[in-house]
């Protein structure tokens, strides 16, 4: 994978584009500010980004892995270098170091069908998998996306979900926590639209990204649906600083997120999934 | 409309599957195809309870109204969903709005006359508690992790 | 390292002699480092004469007690280890990582590129090498490689010291990483104290240290210097303060992650982090981002972490770790149990520093005994 030169220290990236997402979220798009290669990854891959003089964070690719030349991430603006991060206008320039982590199992899905649950700001992580689905579409059976967000505020990449609503071969279910009585679509929480997906419970992968409590809810409901734990996937977050498994911080039990994860098959986690404070 | 062909419907609907057939003759005998218009309320919070439905297409919304809020959904319920369980339990009153979002196809059943039938008959009664109490839950974990508000910027 | 051409040819080294050793290793352009007393406690710096060594010290070690003590010998190893342990220099607390080069808009990032200098460790103990080697696990042998740390461990040269002295506190023996060297030294010494004669017996490990040796007057050691020697380090192995009992301690911790008996410990532990820091094995950092005022240039500092922090664990929105519960049981677990899935190795070396240091004295050996104790009693 032709990522970054040096694991450690940042390579500046140019900002070409700065989308905005919701009132707190922007996507950009990055491309090398010398002019180099493009930037390979893998679907479910994260980079740190650095804030200049600030700090650096973990953020998931939200891009297209098939279209390598820009680099896009959807960033939340939730602390001191999130915010500075969206802060940044076109010409401006971020530090990457990456890409780090496992990856969605899409080649392995293949045959099969393919459900994506996504919560909030979880989309991010998952959208190069619908990205890369879309483009080989006819290698996989049912395609379903189920998207919960709190409100229709919150709702990321709204262009895109319109376009995939119009795929007939993509289900694409959203659904948002609260919603004003004008609201004409489902309102509830994001598990109770996974009995309405359509799927072979023997030949299916289940990505799933979200909060931890909304995955933990979601994992119940699969259960129901019959999907055994060796196809759900699930992509974990805890503190990080160094992304190549030195600094220790992102320790869960005996994986390292960074680079064990941050994509899990459940049954790899499922021992310490359950427990608190791990 | 006869009752015969409510009954294959009432069989095909996940809340009564797999219930036996006397059961589901019973069910049929108090219930009716309705149809609701997008937009068009089914029933008020306080008023009387009498009936419930299941809902075969379309899509219904549970609203509540804050004063300096207005009408706020709680939820949707969609095909193959259940709405209202206030005609089982005392005081037999509505709790919440609701509304058709879309054009919706549900079966009616009389709460009242069904109630009737749980006490003469005690295991179809618990039959149909059974069914309700695992909506309930469902709606109760659903409520739950909607309290939980975990989009609150958890996730970056 | 560790040639066993060499393994079987011990030498002897006159007490008197092992300055011109520490001499050879400086003028080879080694930063020549090892335990000196300072602040009442032996530490690890640099040694400009073998005068430097703790001379004629010893210590007393308990669970949240080290004090030095006079010996009535002038031994220059006759203490067990102190607060310090050597990844302070092939690990070090504060590690520059980057600069930027430009500055403003457009920034370019250097790696840090001061020259950084090779050691000769004097007087490793057994349980230090264990540490050595685990840590060169954790940031040399994955997929990527911890520049910092390769650069200070290439070239390293290591003067290794069986131990003729267990502190209170020292369970090596147990963990099966002392009281004698077996790898990763080029000299191994063994210190000899007799009425009328001070010396050391001294194994080769390399070439390297071959090559040392042969700079410094030495002689073969005869039988009854070896069976003095082996009679030392089997004597030490019979003194030590604590034993740890590993049979199946990994899975026994993995049992009982979510036993009682973590409130019990914590319900003690101040989450002050001095095991972590004094612990042989610890490497877990956190960086910071500095800037100058004007906010033109831009560094990142690497610096020491523990896992009883409640930062170490925050992501947005709060700690995941929050109770001290959850720290300590993060810590144990980790040392003990996790370690081994993620390195093929315990994390623990038995040296007994987070005993000594921890100051309401919690006992690492005895929690694994109130574990198995708790199951035992359910």
């Amino acid at each position: 994978m032709a990522g970054l030169p040096d694991p450690m220290v940042p390579s500046p990236l140019r900002v070409q584009r700065v989308r905005r997402e919701t009132y707190d979220t922007f996507t950009l798009e990055l491309e090398p500010a010398n002019g180099a290669d493009g930037f390979s990854f893998a679907a479910g891959q994260f980079n740190m980004l650095y804030a200049f003089g600030v700090g650096e964070v973990p953020i998931s690719i939200s891009g297209d892995p098939t279209k390598p030349q820009t680099l896009v991430h959807t960033v939340r603006s939730v602390g001191a270098v999130t915010q500075a991060i969206c802060k940044l206008k076109r010409g401006d320039v971020l530090g990457v170091r990456g890409p780090f982590g496992s990856h969605w199992p899409v080649e392995e899905a293949a045959g099969g069908d393919v459900v994506i649950v996504a919560g909030g700001i979880g989309l991010a992580p998952l959208r190069p998998v619908i990205y890369y689905l879309l483009s080989n579409r006819e290698k996989y059976g049912r395609l379903a996306l189920v998207y919960g967000a709190r409100t229709l505020q919150d709702l990321l990449y709204n262009p895109e979900l319109e376009k995939w609503r119009g795929h007939f071969d993509l289900a694409v279910e959203v659904t948002v926590d609260t919603a004003a009585a004008s609201y004409r679509g489902n309102v509830g929480v994001v598990t109770t639209l996974i009995p309405r997906v359509q799927f072979d419970p023997l030949q299916t992968a289940v990505m799933v990204c979200g909060p931890e409590v909304m995955m933990r809810f979601t994992l119940r409901e699969l259960e129901a649906r019959g999907i055994g734990p060796e196809n759900i996937f699930m992509s974990m977050e805890r503190n990080m600083k160094c992304a190549v498994g030195f600094c220790g911080h992102c320790q869960f039990g005996p994986t390292f997120i960074c680079k064990d994860g941050p994509v899990f098959r459940y049954d790899q986690i499922q021992a310490f999934f359950a427990k608190r404070e791990v | 409309m006869s009752t015969e062909t409510l009954e294959r419907v009432l069989a095909e609907h996940p809340f009564f599957k797999h219930l036996q057939r006397p059961y589901l003759e019973l069910l049929a005998e108090c219930a009716s195809r309705v149809r609701f218009n997008a937009g068009e309320v089914i029933f008020r919070e306080s008023e009387p309870a009498n009936l419930f439905y299941v809902i075969r297409r379309g899509k219904v919304a549970v609203e509540t109204f804050a004063p300096n809020r207005g009408p706020i959904i709680i939820q949707t319920i969609g095909e193959e969903g259940l709405l209202g369980w206030s005609w089982l339990i005392p005081p037999y009153r509505r709790r919440f709005d609701a509304r058709a979002v879309e054009l919706t196809w549900v079966i009616a059943l009389d709460g009242e006359r069904l109630r009737e039938m749980c006490e003469k008959d005690h295991d179809f009664g618990y039959e149909l508690m059974k069914r309700v109490a695992d909506i309930m839950d469902q709606r109760l974990q659903a409520t739950r992790l909607q309290l939980l508000d975990v989009y609150d910027g958890v996730r970056s | 390292m560790g040639s066993s051409s060499l393994d079987t040819e011990l030498a002897v080294l006159e007490r008197d002699h092992l300055q011109l050793l520490l001499d050879i290793l400086g003028k080879r352009g080694y930063r020549v480092v090892g335990p000196t007393v300072r602040d009442r406690a032996v530490v690890y710096d640099d040694l400009a004469s073998v005068t430097d060594l703790p001379v004629g010290w010893t210590d007393e070690q308990d669970g949240g007690i080290y004090r030095l003590k006079r010996r009535n010998d002038g031994a220059l190893f006759g203490y067990a280890v102190g607060p310090d342990s050597w990844k302070k220099f092939l690990h070090p607390p504060v590690v520059r990582l980057w600069r930027d080069k430009t500055g403003g808009n457009g920034f370019q990032l250097v790696e840090e590129d001061e020259g950084v200098p090779r050691f000769a460790f004097i007087g490793v103990r057994p349980c230090e090498l264990h540490a050595i080697a685990i840590q060169d696990k954790v940031l040399l042998n994955g997929k990527y490689r911890d520049p910092s740390y390769e650069a200070r461990r290439q070239g390293l040269f290591v003067l290794a010291l069986n131990c003729g002295h267990a502190g209170g506190t020292c369970f090596c023996a147990s963990m099966n990483t002392g009281p004698k060297a077996t790898f990763g030294f080029d000299l191994a010494l063994t210190e000899v104290l007799e009425a009328d004669r001070h010396y050391f017996v001294v194994e080769i490990g390399t070439e390297l240290g071959a090559e040392i040796l042969r700079e410094v007057p030495h002689k073969a050691a005869s039988q009854a210097e070896k069976a003095t020697a082996e009679g030392i380090v089997a004597k030490t192995a019979g003194q030590m303060g604590r034993r740890m009992y590993t049979t199946g301690i990994k899975d026994l911790l993995y049992r009982n992650y979510e036993s009682p008996h973590w409130s019990d410990v914590a319900k003690l532990c101040l989450t002050c982090g001095n095991c972590t820091m004094v612990c042989p094995t610890c490497f877990c950092t956190t960086v910071e981002d500095v800037t100058d005022l004007a906010g033109e240039h831009a560094e990142r500092w690497r610096k020491w972490d523990s896992c009883f922090t409640m930062d170490f664990s925050y992501i947005h929105g709060g700690s995941v770790r929050a109770s001290p519960m959850a720290r300590y049981r993060q810590w144990m677990t980790h040392k003990l149990a996790t370690w081994i899935d993620q390195f093929g190795t315990s994390g623990c070396v038995g040296c007994g520093r987070c005993i000594t240091w921890c100051p309401v004295a919690i006992d690492i050996t005895e929690e694994v005994n109130a574990i198995r104790r708790s199951e035992r009693g359910s």
